[in-house]
Parts: structure tokens; sequence; C-alpha cells
């Protein structure tokens, strides 16, 4: 908990901090909508190898045939027709922050992203719309041998590595968001670390939409060899704009045994944008993988981080923040696959809502036949901020083994009036006293992350409060 | 003498029911008042209407503190004019450490009465957040509480006891010219008792003036009243010297009852 919540100036909008955007800053952009020539088209710009070319193919068939989800939030008004599924920004891409043009580089600044990096990083990705427009990894990092590009230069550079695990997680044919995805995709980050490597302190990737009517399909891919250790966090934003914007990732993480892996998210994505996301790991024997996971903004968000457990020892975790402010629906959670014996998880879920917002924890605990001796803790918490507003739970629980230790427990609490009392009493503003409540319910969570994005995270969900998006 | 709070012919409702009916106070600054009475004659009632809880609706009457009518002010601002309530059933306040609490409420309070935003300056916040550490600590100290205790989460936890010992951390820590405690002794051993009320003697000055609500005597041993007042069914019925309470403590209420006029209780 940090008192920062109290200090930020109310009257700064979101639109004034992040909802800014640049006009024409593309170099070229395929057509509205999407067909194989747009698809083609991505694959041919890139001068991509052909086996991509014909694994985005077979997606794009994927995605066309396949239903849109039945589960989740409402996704009717989402008119795939209206996007441009690729735009790119520039002609090059920087090593310093002097080789990104002009315009894109001073939204990065705006948004205190080289600031960051100078001060508590090892390494950066920008991606502005579809491409990832400037990297940077410290040169010790970099002598350890470990590698942090963006997805496409990986595939350019690295296409042994990059083949041997791309879609092996998530395959196309998944759910059909990651079809879509793997269809289009363009950027994201590609991290691999070394066995015994520890990148002791934090990757970045920060994802920015720009554009009108925007498809980003990032696509990521860590690999994290065994004994090693890696932080990586990610943070977005977009423009405010009337017509609606489409993020679609897909996230694949291997940490392989005795390694450690670290996801954190910081998503602060204007009212217009549909963030509909797919994001897993595989853990192997003994290995840890912790996905923390703050969702702020965006339309509707429909995301749950998976943990597979592949391999006896293997532990994962699942922390997710969602705050669902006006006109806004947050459809998260997490998942946890026990397939081995002695695999351990731990879900946390903790949601906010306010006004006409709502928040479901949507999560699925799995423990497989003969995973015996596995444990697993879901906790899903929702504070609820007035009468209005939402939450709803749908945990999942498959348990096919019976020697397993399992706990689930959801509470739904409200601010009340004899709470908000007591802290007014002591001279806080009843906004105060509500930010307060909040920070103090999400701290849980807010102290797992460094401070900067303990901050950060406050400092967002503050300004959500203040209702001061769009 | 400077009236600091002026209680006029006061009548609250609560759910539609009238609960305080028409009771008049004046504490003047610097002044110890004690009130008693029966449970349910109104006393948190009281309490929470001074402080402006949304629920106790004033249908009659005035509260003028400090020459300003306060009616219309909202709790916060009743804090920063200078009121405190010690609940007599503190909240608690998860993931918010009792020091953080503090700490808000302490720059908020300073924020409302002078203007000035503390946490905007980093180098005067920095240097305060020491002043405000060494004085906790040292408040901490003088209460009885354990130094760990500022880390833990307002409440959360607490034993009767500790709640209602940093209830009096926190009106040490905020300085107001008025303090309401109500049954701050319930709840607290007799060691706790002796130590935390000599500790509100040493944390008051004269320029403070206290409301103390109790059940009993013992109390009023330690935190000496000036005046002690008598609250049946929504009425001050009596007031006198301290020695009324322990005249009350010998007798009950039902004398209370046989001295004062029926017609005005009821
Ligand atoms: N929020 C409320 N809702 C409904 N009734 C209330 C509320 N607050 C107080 N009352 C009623 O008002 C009356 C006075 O209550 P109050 O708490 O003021 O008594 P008290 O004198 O403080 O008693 P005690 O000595 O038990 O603390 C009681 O009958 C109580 O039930
Ligand atoms: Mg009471």
């Amino acid at each position: 908990m940090n008192t920062d919540i109290l200090n930020i100036d109310r009257k700064e909008t979101y639109k004034q901090k992040y909802g800014f955007f640049d006009k024409d800053t593309f170099v070229y952009r395929t057509k509205k909508g999407l067909s194989a020539d747009v698809v083609k088209e991505i694959s041919g710009l890139k001068d991509e190898p052909e086996w991509m070319l014909k694994f985005r193919l077979r997606a794009l068939e994927i995605f066309m045939k396949k239903p849109m989800p039945n589960f989740g939030g409402d996704l009717s008004q989402l008119n795939f027709d209206e996007i441009y599924y690729y735009i790119k920004p520039s002609d090059r891409k920087g090593r310093t922050w002097d080789e990104v043009p002009e315009k894109v580089k001073n939204t990065f600044e705006k948004l205190g992203i080289p600031e960051a990096e100078r001060k508590f990083l090892a390494g950066v990705e920008a991606q502005y719309d579809s491409e990832s427009v400037y990297s940077s990894l410290k040169g010790q990092w970099e002598k350890l041998g470990v590698i942090f590009c963006s997805t496409d230069e990986a595939l350019k550079n690295y296409p042994d590595i990059l083949k041997q695990y791309f879609g092996t997680i998530i395959p196309p044919a998944d759910n059909k968001f990651a079809a879509l995805n793997s269809a289009v995709w363009s950027g994201g980050s590609f991290i691999y670390v070394p066995t015994g490597v520890h990148v002791d302190i934090p990757l970045q990737a920060y994802f920015r939409i720009n554009s009108e009517s925007a498809g980003q399909f990032e696509r990521t891919l860590i690999i994290a060899e065994p004994g090693s250790f890696v932080h990586y966090v990610e943070g977005c934003t977009a423009p405010v704009y009337a017509v609606d914007a489409l993020h679609s990732a897909v996230v694949e993480i291997i940490v392989k045994e005795g390694a450690r892996v670290r996801y954190t998210t910081i998503q602060n994505w204007s009212d217009n944008v549909y963030n509909l996301v797919t994001k897993r790991s595989a853990v192997y024997k003994d290995a840890t993988m912790e996905w923390v996971d703050g969702n702020i903004g965006s339309k509707l968000t429909m995301k749950y981080p998976a943990v597979y457990l592949m391999e006896k020892g293997a532990h994962g975790e699942v922390l997710s923040v969602a705050y669902a402010g006006d006109g806004q629906h947050q459809d998260t959670g997490g998942k946890a696959i026990h397939y081995a014996p002695h695999t351990s998880s731990i879900i946390t879920s903790k949601s906010i809502s306010k006004g006409t917002g709502r928040a479901s924890y949507r999560g699925l605990l799995k423990v497989v036949k003969d995973a015996k001796g596995s444990k697993s803790s879901v906790k899903c918490d929702a504070l609820l901020l007035d009468d209005t507003s939402r939450s709803d739970t749908y945990p999942k629980i498959e348990i096919d083994e019976d020697e397993v230790q399992i706990g689930h427990e959801a509470t739904v609490s409200r601010v009340g009036e004899e709470q908000l009392f007591y802290l007014q009493s002591r001279g806080l503003s009843e906004e105060q006293a509500t930010a307060l409540i909040v920070s103090g319910f999400i701290e849980p969570i807010v102290r797992e992350l460094p401070m900067e994005y303990a901050v950060e995270l406050n400092r967002l969900i503050a300004l959500e409060m203040e209702g001061s998006v769009g | 003498m400077e009236k600091l709070l002026e209680i006029k012919d006061l009548h609250v409702e609560v759910e539609n029911n009238e609960i305080l009916k028409g009771l008049s106070l004046t504490i003047n600054r610097g002044e110890i008042h004690a009130i008693m009475g029966p449970n349910g004659s109104g006393k948190s009632t009281l309490a929470n209407t001074l402080m402006g809880h949304p629920n106790y609706k004033v249908t009659k009457g005035e509260i003028i503190f400090k020459g300003q009518n306060i009616l219309e002010l909202g709790p916060d601002e009743r804090a920063a004019l200078g009121l405190f309530l010690a609940f007599q059933y503190p909240h608690e306040v998860p993931g918010v450490t009792l020091f953080n609490f503090l700490r808000t409420a302490v720059n908020s309070i300073q924020k409302k009465r002078t203007g000035e935003d503390i946490e905007k300056d980093r180098k005067k916040s920095a240097s305060s957040i020491l002043q405000f550490s060494k004085k906790l600590n040292e408040y901490m100290k003088l209460l009885g509480i354990e130094e760990s205790f500022s880390k833990r989460y307002v409440n959360e936890g607490f034993s009767g006891g500790e709640k209602k010992r940093a209830e009096i951390l926190q009106l040490a820590m905020l300085k107001p010219d008025l303090a309401i405690l109500d049954e701050t002794d319930s709840g607290l051993d007799i060691d706790a008792l002796k130590l935390v009320s000599e500790g509100v003697n040493k944390i008051t000055t004269t320029e403070q003036s206290i409301l103390v609500i109790t059940h009993y005597q013992r109390l009023l041993d330690y935190i000496k009243p000036d005046f002690v007042h008598v609250l049946v069914d929504g009425k001050l019925v009596m007031s006198d010297g301290p020695e009324l309470a322990l005249k009350l403590e010998e007798k009950g209420y039902d004398w209370v009852r046989d001295q004062v006029d029926t017609s005005i209780i009821n």
C-alpha cells in the first residue's frame, strides 16, 4: 500500500494523459477487414518464410470456421470488417530512442517509457500499432546470452528456436481469438533466457495503439531454460476514439525445470478497446510461473492467464486485479491445470466494480487422474463501490483425482456506510476514503509488484475511480 | 470563557425513530464533560450526530462548534474543524496499515485546515514523514502500543482493548479541539484503563475539551470531569459536578428517574 493513490491530480484525465493520438503516423496499412489476401500481404511485407505464411493461412481458416465464444462478455457489437489488421508506423526500428521517428518517440516519452528504462529496467520493447519501433537490452544481459527482441526479429534472427516453440502452447485452434492472432500476428516480445541466468531486474514491453479502428495482435513467446529467472512486464494504453479497437494477443511461456518466470501486466486501455487475450504457460519440473494481471480500462476484457503444470513440483500462480468502471466489463480470472503429481497452484482474484461496471471472475481448476498430492487454492474477492455495479463468479472445478488438497473461497463486499463514515471522521473526503478502501482491498496483489508498478497500479485505479475516463 | 460547543434543543431521528428529544449542552474550551446513562438512551447517537453520521437526522435544534453552525458540514469537514470521535466500535480497514491511514488522515486534515498539500512538495513531504513517524512512535509508547502495530492493518484482528488504544492514538495524532470518547473504557483491562486514560491526560492540553461517554466511575478517576450529565431517553435529565458520577454508581438510574420529574422524560 502506498499513499500515492491520494496524491494524483484528480483533474488529470485519461484523455489528457493517455488518450492523445498522432494523426497519420503510419507508413503503410492494409485495407480494412480480414481476408486471405490481407494475411498474405502481411506475411509478404514481413518477408516471412513459407512455413509462417502457411501457419497464418491455416489459422485464418480456423478463425473463419470457429464460432464466437459462448461465454464472457457481449461481443455482438464487434465488427471484424471495421478493423485495420496491420498498421505499420515506421520504416525503421530503433536501437536508440533517437532512431525512432519523432512523433512516435514523443508518444513513448509522454508515457514515461525512456525514463523508466533508464531508472529500473533491463530492457524495453516498444510497440506502436502493429510494429515494434524500439528494442533495447542492457549489455550485461546480452553478454549472458539473453535474447529480448520483437517476435518478428526472432523469426528472422533465431528461426530455429522460434519455430521449435511457436504455437506449441497455444495452437491456433485453441479458440477463435487465438486463431485470429495466429493469422495476423505482428510484433510482441520474444524472450530467451539461457540455463541458470537470472535477469534480476524487469524487462518491459509497452504496447501502444495509436490509430483509429486499429487491431493490435502482438504475439509473445518466452522461453526460460532450466534454473533461469525473468520478470517481464507489459503495459498498454490507447487513444480515446468513438469507434472500437481490437487488441487480441497470444502469449506463450515455457518454464523449464527449476526456472521461474513472472509476467506482470498493467493494462490501461481506453473504453473503446475490446481486449481478448490468450495467455498460457507450460511449467515443468520444480519450476514456477507467476502471472500478475492488472486489468484496468477497456470496453470488454476476456482474459484468463493459465498455468499448465506439466511435471512434478511445478507451481503456478495467478494474481489478478480487475477494475470495472462505468460501461466496462472485465471478464477475467485464471486457469490452473494439474497434469502431474505434486503440483501446486494458487489463484487469487480481486475485482472492483463501480457504476454500470461489471466484473466477472471466470476460472478453471482442473486436476487430472493420477496427479496425486496436488494442491490448489482459489480465492476470489469482489468489492462493489455502489448499488448499481455488478460482480459474478464462474468458477469451474474438475477434479479427477481423490488425493488432492483443494481450497475455494469467494467473497463479495460492498463499501459500507459505516466504514466510510469512520474514515471520513478522520478527515478523509468520501473520495479519499473510497480510494483508501480500494487500495487496501488490492494490497495483497499490489505488494507483489515492484515499487514503481505498485505506484502505477494504484494511481491508475485512482484515476479510474474519478470516472474521468472517456 | 470560549464556548467551544453549543448544542441547542437537539432532536435526532434514526430510521424515523426519535432518539434525541431536545438535548442542550454547552462545552467551553478546556472543559471535560462526562455523559452517563442507561443502554440505549442515546449516548452514541449524540456522538455520531456530532460527528455528522449521515443516518442520524437532525430534525430540530442547532449544533454550534467554534462559533459555526456545523449541521451542513460533512464528517471530514467537521474533523478538519477540530472534532474527533473515538468510536465505541471502531471499524476495520483491511489492507490499509495504521501508519498509512494516520498519515493520510493527518495530511488531509492539514490540507483542509491550511490549504497546504504537504504531499505535493517532495522535500516537505519527506521531512514531515520523519516528524510524523517520530511522533507516532512516541505516542504509541505512551499508550503502550507495540511498535509493530503501525504496520498492521487498521483494527483488523485487533483485540477489543487494542482497538480502543488505537482510537486514542488517532486522537493524539489528530489533535482536535473537542474529543468525544464513546466508551473508550469498555474492553480495556484494569491496567490498560489506567495507562490509556493517563495517556489521554498526557496527550491533551488545557486548550482541548473532552466529552467522555462512559458507564463507569473508574474512568473518571483518571479523566476527571468538570461536569457530569445524565442522559435518559434522549434528554439530559441531570447535570452536576464530578460527585454525580459517584452518586450514580452507588444509586443507579432508578434513583435518577425518581429524582426527576418523569414528565420531562416522556
Ligand atoms: N443506526 C441505527 N439504526 C437503528 N437504530 C439505531 C441506530 N443507532 C441507534 N439506534 C437506536 O437508538 C437508540 C439509542 O442508541 P445509542 O447507540 O445511541 O445508545 P447508547 O446510549 O449509546 O447505548 P449503549 O450504552 O448501549 O452504548 C437505541 O434504541 C438504538 O437501537
Ligand atoms: Mg453507545
